[in-house]
């Protein structure tokens, strides 16, 4: 028996600090990267979100050249390039993919720049690796309560402004309608994208930020037709992939032929993507049975007469 | 036709439009619309494609600002926090994906400007219960919106409006893209939630013909002009013709009202207009 618990949880798991911190910090990063995910996925916004975390590694690679924390870089340039975004493609939908996407090749090429000044000159030669495939076992001490601190944040912009978001992603002039600021709750949602993916960029890395915001958010709402359930089990999911990667990067240290340790955002992003393959197995899926509509004659409108009469 | 309600409130001016024009990038959209409408009637707002009916819609939510005039909702200029207007936008087909019922959509008509989660409350439950009764969407109520058929859709974005008890509902070209029996089932239920709930209800078409047993007043639009009345006082071959600024034949058939292209044939865009509105009324 405990050879087989020796067999999951290789030992020295739960005595690493490194592997503490990465529970902690990739255990909060994918609780809000699954919660905004289900938000972008219905604002149909998964490019904006994976362009914010490439421009994001502008930033991250930047700040790695510098000597700064790269979680500063990131953020700072992901909520800026945001807010381009935002101004540009206001108006034009179409203009805002052409600006995202013009935005993200150039964040990239510098980036590219970046990387190769990051390699070449500071000798850091893990920062490539680092900026674009996450670093989730390497996150210093100090950077744990600014990450938890920022996840805080996007939970608190997600509570506010649920109910204003669900309703202007139906229609933005439903939403308006009802006296929805929908520009405003826009913003506020699109700084809590920056912030999510730039999180996650920290954990599984930036090119791999998507999959963890996408993934588990495609997941949950195959599952389910609530939108509070939807953004919970979206959750889950991302801390379940998130925590079995963690258990599976640390045993595979221990893996033949090698015995050298497999990058853990490999082993998130399998995980994510079975999910979601799991979900399209016969029988799974939203369920499309209903009920035969009530006549319409048949309703009776006298309940509202005697509440508006009273 | 609705029997008019004897209570005194039944002059109550709910909506009144007075004086509106907007010009958008040079071009005149709208030109001095003034109409009014009042508790418990429903009125039509007939005009082709281009006529102005969205912009009209828009002014009317404070999305459009005017270039002059003004849109008073129960004798107060309309502001856009103002929670006395309910409205169903033009052919919103909802994503399937959208992880919300139709009692979803509802509840977000009753508090979807508010911020934080929702709390669960039996009281909030049984208003979404009686407005999903009222539009007959009841028996959809737990069903994905995004499965639904078009016309199932309408009746929830009806129930959606209605729930926060708006003065006046407002429905952009509700008829379009349904079939006669849910064009008919749609037409009986906005005339009843006019009578039976004392508001006010606006509603675009480019057809008068399915509104006319229930309409109240018309409001009938073209080239960004209005006449309004009674149909029997709008749907007149002069009324018209001044209107298009152009030869119209108002035509009785039936229960069937038609508008048609008088003889001289112009080039003016008003004639290509109403050539436009005369293929769909036929």
């Amino acid at each position: 028996m405990s050879g087989i618990r020796h067999w999951v949880f290789e030992p020295g798991l739960f005595d690493s600090d490194a592997v503490r911190t990465a529970v902690l910090v990739g255990g909060a990063v994918a609780v809000v990267s699954g919660m905004v995910g289900v938000l972008t996925v219905i604002r149909g916004q998964s490019f904006a979100g994976h362009a914010l975390a490439d421009v994001g590694a502008t930033g991250g690679s930047g700040a790695f050249l510098i000597g700064l924390n790269p979680l500063w870089g990131f953020i700072g340039i992901a909520v800026v390039a945001a807010g381009i975004m935002e101004t540009v493609g206001a108006r034009r939908p179409r203009g805002r993919d052409v600006a995202t996407g013009i935005v993200l090749g150039a964040g990239l090429g510098l980036a590219a720049l970046f990387l190769y000044w990051d390699t070449t000159w500071s000798n850091t030669t893990g920062a490539s690796i680092t900026v674009l495939f996450g670093s989730m076992f390497v996150i210093s001490g100090s950077t744990v309560p600014i990450v938890l601190a920022f996840a805080v944040f996007v939970l608190a912009v997600v509570v506010l402004l649920y109910r204003m978001l669900l309703l202007s992603s139906l229609h933005p002039d439903l939403a308006a309608a009802r006296g929805v600021p929908v520009r405003l709750a826009g913003i506020g949602y699109l700084a809590a994208l920056a912030v999510t993916v730039s999180l996650s960029a920290m954990t599984i890395g930036a090119v791999l930020s998507t999959a963890l915001l996408i993934g588990p958010a495609a997941t949950a709402l195959r599952l389910t037709k609530r939108p509070g359930a939807a953004m919970a089990l979206s959750s889950a999911i991302a801390v379940a992939a998130t925590w079995l990667g963690i258990l599976l990067a640390y045993d595979s240290y221990y893996w033949p032929p090698l015995n050298r340790g497999w990058p853990v955002s490999f082993f998130v992003v399998v995980l994510v993507f079975a999910g979601y393959l799991f979900t399209h197995l016969p029988g799974t899926g939203p369920r499309r049975a209903r009920q035969t509509p009530a006549p319409a004659t048949a309703s009776p409108v006298g309940l509202i007469n005697t509440r508006t009469g009273a | 036709m609705i029997p008019r309600p004897p209570s005194g409130d039944a002059d109550q001016e709910i909506l009144g439009i007075d004086g509106i024009s907007v010009t958008l990038s040079g071009r005149q959209i709208l030109d001095d619309i003034r109409f009014s409408i009042q508790a418990g009637e429903l009125t039509g707002l007939i005009g082709s494609n281009g006529a102005g009916k969205t912009t009209l819609f828009r002014v009317i939510l404070a999305l459009q600002t005017a270039t002059t005039g003004r849109v008073l909702v129960a004798g107060k200029p309309r502001t856009r926090r103002s929670r006395l207007v309910g409205y169903v936008p033009q052919k919103i087909l909802l994503d399937p994906d959208v992880p919300m019922r139709a009692r979803d959509v509802v509840a977000l008509g009753l508090d979807g400007h508010r911020l934080g989660m929702p709390l669960r409350s039996a009281a909030r439950r049984r208003l979404v219960d009686e407005m999903l009764d009222a539009v007959g969407a009841r028996g959809f109520a737990d069903a994905r919106v995004g499965h639904l058929s078009g016309g199932e859709q309408q009746r929830v974005l009806i129930a959606h409006a209605l729930v926060s008890r708006p003065k006046l509902l407002l429905l952009d070209e509700p008829l379009a893209n349904l079939d006669l029996r849910s064009e008919q089932e749609v037409v009986e239920l906005l005339a009843r939630i006019a009578s039976e709930q004392r508001i006010a209800v606006l509603i675009s078409a480019h057809d008068m013909n399915p509104l006319l047993p229930v309409m109240d007043r018309i409001v009938y639009l073209a080239d960004g002009r209005a006449v309004s009345g009674t149909v029997d006082e709008v749907a007149r071959s002069e009324v018209l013709t001044d209107l298009y600024r152009h030869p119209v034949d108002v035509l009785r058939i039936h229960d069937r009202i038609l508008v048609v292209g008088g003889p001289r044939a112009t080039a003016s865009s008003s004639a290509e207009q109403l050539a436009d509105s005369e293929v769909r009324i036929l």
